[in-house]
């Protein structure tokens, strides 16, 4: 407990700065680098220092992994389903083709079905990257036992 | 031939490093490391693709003006056929997806290796086909 | 090619060759997966270098941070140490990757020109895709338009990658919610420990476990 207070306590500060970071890649992925791959790691790395400086069963209180298995499914049935939404939403009558967000809303001259578009995709992809990495890094942490001191 | 290479010498420790990484999964019987030298080869690769979008005096491919809604389509009309170079965006595309899966792939390798420990009590290759091959573990194997 | 930024590409290269020989050289695992969250790092400045910066973040963010931690966990759970190989291996090793080497540099004048916008292989689609983005799309980041818009298929099928490769994760290794019980009975232990993996559902009371 104590040998690592140091780490602790800035760890407790990085943290949450981490996770917004990883917010502010994953919406700003339009206008700078980023996007839902880049995010879905940064979010997965905040988790991760979690359970590396406060140990697996408090990140597991923090996010069960309950919840990283049903995210893992939602990210691609949520992408996935962008495209099924893309085909059903025949608007102007024209033919329509899987993952064509234009079909998503009428304002054509905006652009404003590719901004929704992109924006969920984005959303399915950040999803699915951050419950994969945690996922993993899950399944490799609870094989390991809680390590001695002095192997830090 | 001496001008042809110069014009292309990113290719060179490009290959030499992308050699690196083969060596390493052939030499090496540990499979951890020999999981290091495959992902020292494919992020070789990467470099590979990332230089051959390289534009000289070019910029990231994030176009300033076609930021706003309302004059977007206006301001591409006569802003992105312009003087500005960008670098080319279809490698990066690929690379930045390849770089996810990378790891992904990487993890699936890696929890192999760890049920071969589990399994054999040893990650060395030679130390596995001689289990998997002697008369005495012959039929657990 | 008269710019600055070239002496720091050849640093750059020149650390590169030098964390890549110290792999090869290393038989130390730590060491090792060290310096290959190093030489991921190096790759993203190189990235950075050559425009490529959300490659280079994503470089920074896999390559340093998840794949490096995943390669300690690994060398936790199996071995600190590689064993040296026999020499012949070394000998035969390396006759291949001259062999492959050699054919890799043959073909490189055939190449695209490194820096060249009128190369063939950034004069056409890469070109397009810049050119009709503010049109089609009106998205200022290329990259984030072509990677969800215009190959947004290719996208979720990379997406679909990663899920399977988290799926396997979980089949071979369990979700890690399974308590490890004290090494006194091993008998007891291998027979979930090898069922658990198996099948998906034995992991359902493993969950409870964890969050009790």
């Amino acid at each position: 407990m104590s040998p690592h207070l140091i780490l602790r306590v800035v760890s407790k500060l990085l943290i949450p700065i981490i996770v917004v970071f990883g917010f502010y890649v994953q919406f700003h992925g339009d206008f700078g680098p980023g996007g839902g791959f880049q995010a879905g790691v940064i979010v997965a790395v905040g988790v991760i220092l979690y359970a590396l400086i406060f140990g697996m069963e408090e990140a597991r209180r923090a996010v069960p992994p309950a919840a990283v298995r049903y995210l893992m499914a939602a990210g691609v049935l949520l992408f996935a389903g962008v495209g099924v939404a893309t085909l059903l939403m025949n608007g102007a009558g024209e033919p329509v083709n899987f993952l064509d967000y234009d079909a998503l809303h009428p304002d054509q001259s905006h652009h404003t079905g590719q901004h929704y578009g992109i924006l969920l995709i984005e959303l399915g992809v950040l999803f699915t990257v951050s419950s994969v990495m945690l996922a993993i890094f899950y399944a490799f942490a609870g094989r390991i036992p809680d390590l001695p001191d002095e192997d830090w | 031939m001496l001008d042809i290479l110069l014009e292309r010498f990113n290719y060179i420790p490009i290959i030499i490093l992308m050699m690196t990484g083969l060596y390493v999964v052939f030499a090496t019987g540990n499979l951890v490391k020999r999981l290091v030298g495959l992902s020292l080869f494919q992020t070789s690769v990467f470099l590979l693709y990332i230089t051959l979008a390289k534009v000289f005096g070019g910029q990231p491919p994030i176009i300033a003006d076609a930021h706003g809604d309302d004059h977007g389509a206006a301001a591409a009309g006569h802003g992105a056929a312009e003087a500005v170079l960008y670098s080319n965006p279809l490698p990066h595309v690929l690379i930045l997806t390849a770089i996810v899966v990378g790891v992904a792939t990487l993890a699936v390798g890696l929890a192999l290796v760890v049920r071969i420990r589990e399994a054999y009590g040893s990650i060395e290759d030679e130390a596995l086909n001689a289990a998997d091959y002697s008369r005495d573990t012959g039929a657990a194997g | 090619m008269t710019d600055l930024t070239q002496y720091l590409d050849y640093a750059l290269i020149g650390m590169l060759l030098a964390v890549a020989f110290a792999i090869v050289r290393l038989r130390n695992l730590f060491a090792v997966v060290m310096l290959m969250g190093v030489y991921s790092l190096l790759c993203a400045a190189w990235f950075v270098s050559l425009d490529a910066v959300d490659v280079a973040f994503t470089e920074a963010a896999v390559g340093a941070g998840i794949s490096t931690v995943l390669l300690l966990a690994a060398m936790l759970l199996t071995a600190r140490e590689a064993e040296p190989s026999k020499p012949q291996r070394h000998w035969a090793a390396l006759a291949v990757v001259v062999a492959a080497g050699a054919a890799l540099l043959y073909a490189v004048p055939d190449m695209p020109v490194y820096g060249d916008a009128e190369s063939v292989a950034n004069a056409y689609v890469g070109r397009d895709y810049l050119e009709q983005t503010p049109h089609d799309i009106a998205v200022p980041n290329i990259v984030t338009a072509v990677l969800s818009s215009y190959r947004g298929f290719d996208t979720l099928g990379e997406t679909v990658v990663i899920f399977t490769a988290g799926l396997g994760v979980i089949l071979l290794l369990g979700f890690g919610g399974r308590k490890r019980e004290p090494k006194g009975k091993p008998a007891a232990k291998a027979a979930p420990a090898a069922r658990a993996p198996k099948a998906g559902k034995p992991a359902k009371p493993v969950k409870e476990e964890g969050a009790s």
